[in-house]
């Protein structure tokens, strides 16, 4: 892998450093505006051990303010780099020089240079001077012109981005002013309305919205296309009216440019000495577009190239192709055949010379023989430099492009729901694509579609099935394919996120609540009469707080953005009012169960009584229209309690509930409005669930949510911490004060290991503990359900926190947002002290839907020979799961499972593996076609990282030897680990595909990256060689294009070196007939074009058209793709054939007009002629029997190739009187081609000369032609029957070995039923 | 932006954004040529097809070859070897006595026992001589021969060491020029009554009409005193007379002079033959009828500087050898007397060639044939 842009990367950063060292020096004199930082650094306790030296390196300062303090302000904006952008890489002067320098880096150039030099020592000049700088010189303005070309649309690009118009305050009008981006300046204000473009990256100042937040999109960035919320600078006032930069004077202290763009760090100094700490939520990235958001004003922090958009510039990667390697060793050959040529011919001329005397024609008798062989050595290497194809890459580059262009053109390749097509982003390896021996995929979002919808869950240790959302989904699944986008509709027009993935089809989101679910939630709002048993009663009680707690978790535990097409999403949110008075049906569990759920102490809960329509909302009104001023008394409540009861009572049950549903379906009316954009699809399947269930988030800002609840009606839930997901800790929190208890509560959502550890045995009542444990139990069995029903689970959990216990953290929670160093691992310390002693509420199940097309894709790859492995980090069983439903693992196939507590235990397994693998490995490598069915590993990321560390070797042999390999749990880096061992060590080609961030490692280090562009934003995307959207165009992507590009480079190769070689070889023979004194019978111009010319396009042509196999027979066959990459072993061969076939060519192509013309008058060109024009027919002819399909393109360029070469030596041999001396072409081929035995000589010599290939090429697909077929066809029959017998006696002895393929529902009813009595 | 990264090396990466993509652009479009869908002839080589292409060659070659071989059969030609190789030749005597005579005369009798009924061509041939070495190849001025005056006082440098002498320079410089074939031929015919017949022999014409016309050229134009035009100017050391003096005729003087021309033309292999002569077809007589000849040869002294050892040669060369010197490179001469045909000279092997080939196609047809026939009915 070689990085193209990192000498200029590198170049980058040193002048920045260099740029960064000047300001420092600059700035040293006029200390007094650093006099301040002498203070802070006195003062400020944070960075009091970081040493002055560093603070000046690691900062920059900006000064706000266009007033009187203009001239420091200008002062220091000069220190900064401007907004304007360059990313050309030359200038127009500069343009000639650099990009010579940068051409001739290229060993071919160097090559090209090293013979046009050579030719100008006077005792080994082969041709004219001029001619030779030919070649060198075409090479180089092609490429000059490409790069020109490429530059100016840079320039363009630029000049446009440069030239946009922003409003700036100008502060000697005191006013707005247009202008040009590249203007704009570190230090200026800048307003920007809704929509706008982002020019530089801003510090919020101002935001029109009261709260001061502002939403931007940030699509252009990462591809993420949610809106980001973004809030003003904490403690400035005056959000919502005119913000004038006049009255601003703070000082802003900020890190120097970096390309993190998820991090900024630094504090805002106001003139009283005050700090507030920045983070990059208060950071407008440029390039990101204002949303929804009608101004905002802010004051630029970094522009231009120091702009985290631009530094995060990383060119497209550059991986070594794999046939580029061989083709080296190719070349090689070449050298040394080259290398042997030039020899024999200065030996024999040596010799030739030694025997003469005296001779005439002998010009230098002085030279020595020995040194004239010497000599005459480098002038051969002139004459023959057409054996090295150097024009072999170059023409390679040119057929990579043309095969890229064909494979972003292919409509198989394009998803419509998607709107989008194949992106080719590596230029250079699209034939590894059809030598892949070993796939990587990650799991969700590549196998599946990563659209997350809610299906079951389980709270309090009972499961809820859904089992009609169940059949809806299924429903639903059926119907996908005639599921257009449906969020095209009116909508779409006013909020442009509505074509975001997340925002899924209506139809596929909508969750129908479970019944016993909705039957508990009502009996939440009615509460049961009091019975005798009172256990029972707080089970119940304790029952419906949790499920209230579980879906209030669901509703608020994210990050989620509630936006609505009618109004922005800050307007959503000022519709809720919140305090009013309310009491609640939660009193009674306060009263008789506080011990265990302190959470339900009564508060403040106000009703607003207008707003809900939710019957519930209104029967409560009704009821407590007289309901008292908030009190904490328990005897209250009561009476409160027993009212409602008694109210309740008189409504029958069955009214209730047809109520209910009516009311759910006109809350769906209003709720329908409201969009999430959540950042992962998780989220958002877990909003929307709550929703189904009447807890709907209604709106989001700062500091507060506002909630529907059932039975409360829209409540604002003070929202005090969000702690924000981690891969890491594998979870997320927020802090909120409960909107019933006033107390403060942490909603923890997260991968169940985590939270099932976090969530211990709270201390207090035995009986309660007990319980809890039960709770515990039961939701683990049926998270285990779940993750074997291929589900992802997710635990959702809480804490309470005491008053105390809460300002004790949110001190040192404090202290750690405004660190500015280590910011980072300080905030990652305090979330982990809050989240510990976690109380488990529940566990969610989402459905996450295999893609379309998957089982077939896999099948197909794994009968081509490619060995799949799933890297995911999810469960095992839900990993299982997706394996069985994608056809990864069949019902024939054994599954070994690694799963190891220890090192030593580790290490014994995969003995143990190995031997099984082994013995049972032997009688099936009998017969390969029954390698079909065979070992599954399956490996978990513990187990997988002492493989990987300590046993690598034999976790290789086991894995080798699997069909298919699962790991579990891993985490990226591990993935990466996996593929880069064995890409390594099996020395085989790898292909990762994956869609998330955590998958980029992996595609970045694996030979073919492929990235998914699905739900999880752009980071895939962009690290990825290829970009697909969905898994199934993997198919036609390898299968098709990969073994085409394959198979057309790897022939284009063969027959590029095969004409390089036949056609030297007609200079070699000759050296045969002329002393070995470097002579040729040809016009150097000839010559030069010959190679440069006339046959250039050809191969081309070839190299991108050819179609060796149709598409859809590759398609069927997959067998085929095999072929490509086995026939490798005879690469070495077909080359060593080629070249012997070249040599034959050669042979007959110049011994018959030898023969022909041997002892008569003939002129050395008018020998050269007829053996050129034959050489062009062969190496054409050639083409043609060689290649598979001819078209009218081929045919037109072959025509023209050879209409060329005729055209140009008749011209020539007309017009060139005196012009290329001393071999002047006047007359030769008119005279030539005017004698019949011309022609009698090239028909004879191009004949004989293609009669082996063509016999050979008639035998072989006579041989070859029905081969395939009849191998596919009795593959399949083979294993079929094998398949059959395996089956058979899997069923009785694999059995324990197996998992269960389908989660056994009944078995989990049975528990739950259990659970509820 | 995405459009940065786009930008950021290369260029080349397609601008992503999901939203704002022309979705027009997007849309592939279906053309066969993007889909790679374009009908094509796929040439399935097999032996069913092959079968007819091998039948064709066979049939088509089969009848040139013959034709081929018929032609050469029919030309006339005939080779005296002139060397002197043999003591008892007049020729070895010529070669051994290296006077200061002017001239020396010898004289090869040779039968010739089929009459040339057409024109006939008058070759001389010689073997070993390496008129293609790289060296010798460029040691010649283009421009010079094309009548440039700048030129003929300024020989290129790839004429050296043949480009000045004594100061001056050389007209026709180069070793081409210098190693110019000076043996004159006359052949005779011995009619036992009359006695010998000088054969007439045609020296218009031998040269390319490109070469005569367009090619070479006496600087000055063509009413020069050639004299004159080629004054200050100096001969090749090997030649007896300055070029001014080739010939009488000024058509064939100077540089146009159509031996000069002919010589400068260089061989393609060592072994090659020049046009000397045409003895042009007389009205019903036979050109040259059955009978005995005598080739009269006269040598030139050839002056011979072999290692010139300066550019400027300014010693009087020492004559060495009469005749036009081949032995020192086991050359041989001839004099070839050949009638011609459409497809030229006389060569049996192209005539094989064709008919090998035509067989060796005729015999795999049939070895295919069977094979076809087997594979379908196996």
């Amino acid at each position: 892998m070689k990085n193209r842009s990192q000498p200029a990367a590198r170049m980058e950063r040193l002048q920045s450093v260099q740029r960064r060292c000047w300001q420092l020096l600059a700035r040293e004199p006029g200390r007094s505006r650093y006099s301040t930082h002498d203070d802070l650094h006195t003062k400020g306790s944070l960075d009091s051990h970081i040493p002055l030296q560093k603070w000046r390196e690691t900062r920059r300062s900006i000064l706000a303010g266009r007033g009187h303090r203009q001239h420091e302000v200008k002062d220091m904006a000069r220190g900064y780099q401007g907004n304007a952008i360059c990313t050309t890489k030359y200038s127009i002067l500069t343009f000639i020089p650099l990009n010579l320098f940068q051409q001739f880096r290229r060993a071919a150039n160097l090559y090209f240079l090293f013979l046009a030099l050579l030719n100008w020592v006077p005792v080994v000049e082969a041709f004219q001077k001029e001619i030779t700088m030919i070649p060198l010189l075409v090479v180089l303005a092609v490429i000059a012109v490409k790069d020109a070309l490429e530059d100016y649309r840079r320039y363009l690009f630029d000049k446009n981005i440069n030239n946009k118009v922003v409003q700036v305050y100008c502060g000697k009008k005191q006013a707005y002013m247009e202008r040009c981006w590249k203007d704009v300046q570190v230090g200026d204000f800048v307003r920007l309305s809704c929509n706008d473009i982002i020019p530089a990256d801003i510090l919020l100042l101002h935001s029109s919205d009261a709260r001061g937040v502002c939403y931007i999109e940030t699509a252009n960035l990462d591809g993420e296309t949610n809106l980001k919320q973004r809030q003003v600078v904490s403690g400035l006032p005056l959000q919502g009216v005119e913000f004038t930069p006049e009255s601003f004077h703070g000082r802003i202290e900020c890190e120097n440019p970096n390309n993190d763009l998820g991090r900024f760090r630094g504090f805002m100094e106001h003139p009283n000495g005050t700090r507030v700490g920045l983070h990059s939520n208060n950071l407008l990235l440029r390039g990101c577009t204002i949303r929804t958001t009608e101004t905002v004003v802010g004051i630029v922090v970094y522009a231009g190239h120091e702009t985290k958009a631009l530094m995060n510039n990383s060119g497209p990667r550059y991986k070594w192709s794999q046939l580029e390697k061989r083709l080296n060793v190719d070349v090689l050959w070449c050298v040394v055949l080259l290398f042997v040529m030039c020899l024999t011919a200065a030996v024999g001329h040596g010799l030739w010379l030694k025997k003469l005397q005296n001779a005439v024609f002998v010009t230098d008798e002085e030279t020595p023989p020995a040194l004239a062989g010497f000599y005459v050595f480098w002038t051969m290497i002139i004459v023959l430099q057409v054996l090295i194809p150097i024009s072999l890459y170059v023409s390679i580059e040119i057929v990579k492009l043309g095969q890229i262009y064909f494979i972003q053109n292919d409509m198989a390749l394009y998803d419509q729901h998607a709107d989008c097509r194949i992106q080719c982003r590596a230029l250079n390896i699209t034939e590894n694509l059809g030598q892949i021996q070993y796939l990587f995929s990650d799991k969700t979002g590549t196998l599946t579609e990563n659209k997350m919808v809610f299906c079951r869950c389980s709270i309090h240790g009972i499961e809820y099935p859904h089992a009609e959302n169940a059949r809806r989904l299924k429903l639903y699944e059926t119907e996908k394919n005639d599921v257009q986008s449906a969020c095209g509709g009116d909508s779409s027009c006013i909020n442009p996120s509505l074509a975001h993935p997340h925002t899924l089809p209506v139809e596929a989101k909508e969750v129908i609540p479970d019944p016993d679910l909705v039957k508990k939630l009502s009996r939440l709002r009615s509460p049961p009469l009091p019975q005798g048993v009172c256990s029972c009663e707080t089970t119940s009680l304790q029952e419906a707080a949790s499920v209230m707690d579980f879906f209030l978790a669901l509703a608020i535990c994210n990050t989620v953005v509630v936006s609505s097409p009618r109004q922005p999403p800050n307007t959503v949110a000022e519709a809720q009012t919140s305090g009013e008075d309310m009491k609640m049906m939660f009193h009674g569990v306060s009263s008789s169960s506080l011990s265990a759920f302190p959470t339900l102490a009564p508060s403040e809960i106000r009703e607003k009584p207008r707003c809900s329509n939710s019957v519930l909302t209104r029967e409560k009104t009704a009821t407590f229209t007289c309901s008292p001023p908030p009190g904490r008394t328990v005897n209250h409540e009561v009476t409160v309690e027993t009212s409602q009861c008694r109210r309740r009572l008189d409504s029958p049950h069955e009214e209730h509930m047809e109520n209910n549903s009516k009311n759910m379906t006109d809350e769906r009316d209003a709720d329908d409005a409201l969009l999430y954009e959540a950042e992962s699809p998780d989220e958002a399947a877990l909003v929307h669930a709550a929703r189904a269930y009447h807890c709907t988030l209604r709106g989001r800002c700062a500091d507060s949510l506002t909630v529907n609840l059932p039975g409360l009606g829209t409540v604002g839930v003070q929202l005090l911490h969000v702690l924000p997901f981690d891969s890491n800790r594998k979870r997320m929190s927020v802090v909120v004060r409960h909107p019933v208890t006033g107390q403060v509560v942490v909603y923890t959502k997260g991968a169940d290991s985590v939270i099932m550890d976090l969530a211990e045995t709270p201390k207090g009542a035995e009986q309660a503990a007990e319980n809890y444990d039960y709770i515990r139990q039961q939701t683990q069995k049926h998270l285990d359900g779940y993750a074997r029903e291929g589900l992802r689970t997710l635990c959702i959990a809480k804490k309470v926190l005491e008053e105390e216990e809460y300002e004790a953290w949110l001190q040192r929670h404090t202290l750690a947002e405004s660190s500015i160093d280590d910011r980072e691992e300080l905030l990652f310390d305090s979330a982990e002290r809050l989240e510990t002693n976690l109380t488990l509420l529940g566990t969610t199940g989402i459905v996450d839907q295999l893609q379309d097309g998957v089982p077939e894709t896999m099948d197909v790859l794994q009968r081509a020979g490619i060995k799949v492995w799933v890297l995911t980090g999810d469960k095992q069983e839900t990993a299982i799961n997706v394996a069985y439903a994608c056809g990864l693992i069949r019902p024939g196939d054994r599954l070994l499972m690694a799963n190891c507590e220890s090192k030593e235990a580790c290490t014994e397994l995969l003995e143990e593996l190995k031997l099984e693998v082994q013995r049972e490995a032997y009688p099936s490598r009998r017969t390969p076609e029954e390698s079909s069915s065979g070992f599954i590993l399956i490996i978990d990321g513990q187990t997988l990282a002492w493989a990987l560390k300590e046993e690598a070797r034999s976790f290789l042999e086991v894995s080798s030897s699997c069909k298919a390999v699962i790991c579990c749990r891993s985490t990226p880096l591990q993935k990466s680990q996996v593929v880069r061992l064995v890409r390594d060590q099996l020395n085989v080609m790898t292909l990762a595909v994956g869609d998330g961030a955590n998958d980029v490692s992996m595609i970045q280090a694996a030979d073919v990256g492929i990235g998914i562009s699905g739900q999880e934003g752009m980071q895939a995307v962009m690290a990825s060689d290829f970009a697909i959207s969905r898994f199934k165009h993997l198919r036609k992507l390898l299968l098709v294009h990969g073994h085409w590009c394959f198979s057309r480079l790897a022939n284009m190769i063969l027959y590029f070196i095969y004409k390089n070689v036949m056609f030297v070889n007609l200079l070699f023979w000759y050296q045969f007939f002329c002393g070995f004194s470097g002579s040729v019978m040809t016009n150097s111009w000839v010559l030069i074009f010959f190679n440069l010319i006339f046959t250039s396009a050809p191969p081309l042509i070839y190299g991108i058209l050819d179609k060796d196999v149709a598409a859809d027979r590759l398609m069927r066959m997959p067998e085929l793709y095999h072929s490509v990459h086995t026939s490798q072993v005879y690469a070495s061969l077909a080359f060593w054939f080629t070249v012997l076939d070249a040599f034959y060519q050669s042979l007959v192509c110049f011994f018959v007009p030898y023969f022909a013309y041997a002892g008569s008058d003939v002129g050395e060109l008018s020998f050269g002629s007829p053996i050129n024009a034959s050489a062009l027919l062969i190496i054409l002819l050639h083409q043609v029997i060689e290649s598979h399909t001819l078209t009218w393109i081929h045919v037109g360029v072959l025509v023209l190739s050879g209409g060329s070469y005729f055209a140009f030596v008749l011209i020539f041999s007309v017009c060139c009187v005196t012009c290329s001396p001393p071999t002047n072409p006047v007359g030769v081929e008119v005279l030539q081609m005017s004698h019949p035995l011309f022609y009698i000589v090239c028909a004879l010599t191009t004949v004989t000369a293609l009669l082996p290939r063509f016999l050979f090429r008639v035998l072989y697909n006579t041989m070859h032609a029905s081969a395939p077929r009849q191998a596919a066809y009795g593959d399949r029959a083979r294993r079929a029957k094998y398949r059959r017998r395996m089956r058979h006696q899997n069923l009785k002895l694999c059995v324990a070995n197996r998992q269960p393929e389908h989660p056994d529902a009944a078995s989990l009813e049975l528990s739950t039923e259990s659970v509820v009595f | 932006m995405s459009r940065f990264t786009a930008n950021a090396d290369g260029g080349q990466v397609s601008v992503f954004n999901p939203r704002q993509a022309d979705t027009q652009k997007k849309k592939s479009h279906k053309s066969s040529f993007r889909q790679q869908k374009l009908p094509a002839w796929k040439p399935v080589l097999t032996t069913g097809a092959v079968c007819l292409a091998l039948f064709i060659i066979g049939l088509l070659f089969i009848p040139i070859g013959i034709a081929l071989s018929a032609t050469s059969a029919n030309i006339n030609e005939v080779k005296i070897d002139y060397t002197g190789m043999d003591k008892s030749s007049s020729c070895f005597s010529c070669w051994k006595s290296s006077s200061w005579n002017n001239t020396c005369k010898c004289t090869v009798p040779f039968f010739l026992d089929r009459s040339f009924d057409s024109t006939v061509f008058m070759y001389y041939g010689l073997s070993n001589f390496y008129q293609n070495h790289r060296r010798f190849v460029s040691s010649r001025h283009d421009s010079q021969l094309n009548g440039n005056m700048e030129s003929l006082m300024e020989p290129s440098k790839d004429c050296e060491p043949y480009a000045f002498r004594d100061n001056k320079p050389i007209a026709p410089c180069g070793a081409i020029a210098n190693s110019m074939f000076n043996d004159t031929l006359d052949l005779f015919r011995n009619v036992p009554t009359v006695g010998d017949v000088r054969i007439p022999l045609t020296g218009k014409g031998i040269a390319w009409w490109t070469d005569k016309h367009m090619k070479f050229k006496n600087p000055g134009g063509q009413d020069q005193n050639l004299t004159t035009v080629f004054q200050g100017t100096s001969r090749p050391l090997n030649w007896r007379r300055p070029v001014s003096e080739l010939d009488q005729d000024p058509e064939n003087n100077g540089f146009i002079n159509e031996d000069f021309i002919v010589w400068m033309r260089n061989a393609a292999l060592p072994t090659f033959r020049k046009l000397y002569r045409i003895i042009h077809k007389t009205k019903k007589m036979p050109t040259l009828a059955r009978g005995n000849y005598t080739l009269h040869v006269v040598y030139s002294i050839l002056h011979r500087v072999l290692h010139p050892t300066s550019n400027h040669i300014s010693s009087v060369p020492k004559p060495l050898q009469s005749d036009y010197p081949v032995r020192s490179f086991q050359g041989r001469k001839w004099v070839i007397l050949s009638t011609s045909s459409w497809m030229g000279g006389r060569n049996p092997f192209l005539g094989v060639a064709y008919l090998v080939v035509g067989s060796v196609s005729l015999f795999l047809w049939v070895v295919l044939l069977v094979l076809h026939h087997q594979n379908n009915n196996p």
